[in-house]
């Protein structure tokens, strides 16, 4: 051990973070630590791990060993302090959010946003009586005129799902840091290799690592991680600065400093809503993210070569990918995208709803599933599949229309995905001539 | 404020200290310093607390002041307001204590230069548990970057 003789690369982290081969068994990949309890090494441990006097392992609800080499190991990517893994993407939002949030709290939002998010801040909002705002977040006042005193949480995604809008994190950041509010950004659609928001003041990251972090389609997961930077203690998060009534009078912030919130949020949150991920999952995540870069470099190409290529074609109305030249998010891919702005984006076709059918009905290499950032390249309808619960407005402000098709661009020959495409278009087009 | 947050100089503290004086240690066990210096007497370090308002804590007895201990003290280990570092500062530099550690939110640039230029070697808003736990613990257990990259056996 020889302290910060070395700043390694992102590749290497990307490799080593986390994870050391077993000291026991030398076995160089991570062990799946398949089990449900660990036996402690007499009473004295066992009531320090309780009291979180001394990190010990004692229940794969709350911890794992191998559950905890992923959440390093996307900690380290990200630039954060650490990380606190869950079942889904989903699970890890409403954890942070119910760790944050007390009743009558407001939460500022991106409107273009995740229908599943979108859906899950609506339901929180009536269950928990917190206010939703929500926010153009390509309106440079968006932010400052959404928030208030009460606010808590601004939340957004690196690049919106499906839209493609890009945050503009130093702005958030800015305007959350005035009122004494953490910048939350999903990271799931850029991935800490083209992105790390911590870098740019968000204060706390959410994945769904279901995505490009898994990469192959395998894996339903999510996670936290904390920059470690905000000020739980600026009088607006008691229950992570004041004693705390669910874990025996313990002040989280005074007791852990910049662990404070990722204490909370794993002794209990994950203790109480029980969304833990399994061990077996963590191991897919952690050989998921080895290859992260090398996958990424793949997606972005095949993903911005199809978008220029669809373009020039009859029948495809809007084109939105951020990267592309006379995109109005070209200078914010410029500042916080340089290495690519992913693989997932939207077209619209001319010939509507009927002809969204049509174009996923003649597709034979590109899958229809409810799904992205697989290795596979996969389509979907929005208007009809993931975004159905929203209502018409709701819809509109996702910057999704009848005939928007989302593609998540995989690693096939891209020659292969031009063909398939083609296809697709052909019928999509011949459903218009037809009505 | 990286002056005093230099991982070299955290290491060679975590691991060649034996004594450790913990100024402001509570008998509450719910205080941060009580769950330091508990933690820190499990992975056999000498706390010797320092505290006016107690007379024992943990099974150890509490000195006034750091000037009562009567032994050679490896690292000031401090849980006071800021606003008190620089008067134990000089008096750990008085004592010939080996560093001076301030603990989160401990942060006083005055206190740490007075140790410094007393030869001490200074960590700042920094928690020495968590160092530990992070060099030679078990904090990966945890979901913490350790920072610790390496394809080699422990």
């Amino acid at each position: 051990m020889d302290e910060a003789a070395r700043e390694f690369g992102f590749n290497t982290r990307a490799v080593h973070a986390g994870q050391r081969p077993d000291p026991y068994t030398g076995a160089s990949a991570t062990p799946i630590y398949q089990t449900a309890g660990f036996v402690f090494e007499d009473t004295e441990s066992a009531s320090a791990y309780f009291n979180l006097q001394e990190y010990g392992n004692i229940y794969s609800r709350i911890m794992n060993p191998t559950v905890a080499a992923f959440e390093e190991k996307l900690a380290n990517l990200e630039g954060g302090v650490g990380g606190v893994a869950f079942a889904s993407g989903l699970a890890a939002q409403a954890a942070l959010f119910f760790a944050l949030l007390e009743p009558g709290d407001r939460i500022a939002v991106a409107k273009a946003l995740y229908g599943g998010s979108t859906a899950q801040l609506n339901h929180l909002a009536r269950k928990l009586q917190i206010t939703v705002d929500w926010v153009d977040m390509d309106d440079p006042d968006g932010w400052r005129s959404a928030v208030t005193a009460e606010t808590k949480i601004l939340f957004a995604e690196t690049i919106a799902n499906p839209g493609g809008n890009v945050l503009d994190i130093a702005l958030a950041a800015a305007v959350a840091h005035e009122v004494g509010a953490p910048l939350v950004v999903d990271n799931t659609f850029a991935t800490p290799y083209l992105c790390r928001p911590l870098e740019w003041g968000a204060d706390l990251i959410v994945h769904s690592a279901t995505k490009f972090i898994a990469g192959n389609g395998t894996t339903i997961a999510g996670a936290v991680v904390d920059s470690g930077t905000f000020d739980w203690s600026n009088g607006r998060f008691p229950s992570i600065s004041e004693p705390s009534s669910a874990y025996h009078g313990l002040r989280f912030h005074e007791t852990f400093g910049v662990y404070g919130l990722l204490m909370k949020l794993r002794a209990e949150t994950l203790r109480d809503l029980g969304a833990a991920l399994a061990p077996f999952n963590a191991f897919l995540l952690l050989l998921g993210l080895e290859t992260l870069a090398v996958r990424m470099d793949r997606h972005v190409a095949n993903a911005l070569a199809l978008a220029e290529w669809l373009l020039g074609q009859p029948g495809v109305g809007a084109v939105r990918h951020p990267a592309l030249a006379d995109s109005p998010y070209r200078p914010l891919v410029d500042r916080y995208l340089p290495a690519g702005a992913g693989s997932v984006f939207s077209f619209d076709l001319e010939s509507g709803r009927e002809g969204g059918r049509r174009f996923i009905e003649a597709l034979s290499l590109c899958s229809h599933l409810a799904n992205v950032g697989d290795t596979k390249s996969l389509v979907i309808h929005p208007a009809s599949t993931t975004h159905r619960q929203l209502s018409d407005e709701e819809l509109v402000a996702s910057g999704v229309a009848p005939g928007t098709v989302r593609l998540s661009v995989g690693l096939e020959d891209v020659d292969d995905l031009v063909w398939d495409l083609e296809r697709g278009l052909q019928a999509a087009r011949a459903s218009a001539v037809a009505a | 404020m990286n002056e005093f947050q230099d991982p070299r100089t955290i290491q060679e503290i975590v691991l060649s200290a034996r004594t450790v004086a913990i100024v402001g240690l509570s008998a509450s066990e719910l205080r941060a310093s009580n769950f330091v210096a508990y933690y820190l007497q499990r992975h056999g370090y000498g706390v010797r607390p320092v505290n006016p308002n107690e007379e024992r804590v943990l099974g150890e007895h509490v000195y006034p002041s750091l000037r009562e201990v009567p032994e050679r003290i490896d690292v000031v280990d401090v849980f006071r307001d800021p606003s008190a570092v620089p008067e134990i500062a000089r008096q750990a530099v008085e004592i010939g204590a080996g560093a001076l550690w301030l603990q989160f939110g401990v942060i006083n640039l005055e206190g740490a230069r007075i140790a410094k230029d007393g030869g001490l070697a200074v960590v700042m808003d920094r928690c020495l548990k968590v160092e530990h736990a992070r060099l030679l613990g078990r904090m990966h257990w945890m979901g913490f970057d350790t920072g610790v990259i390496a394809g080699t056996r422990r």
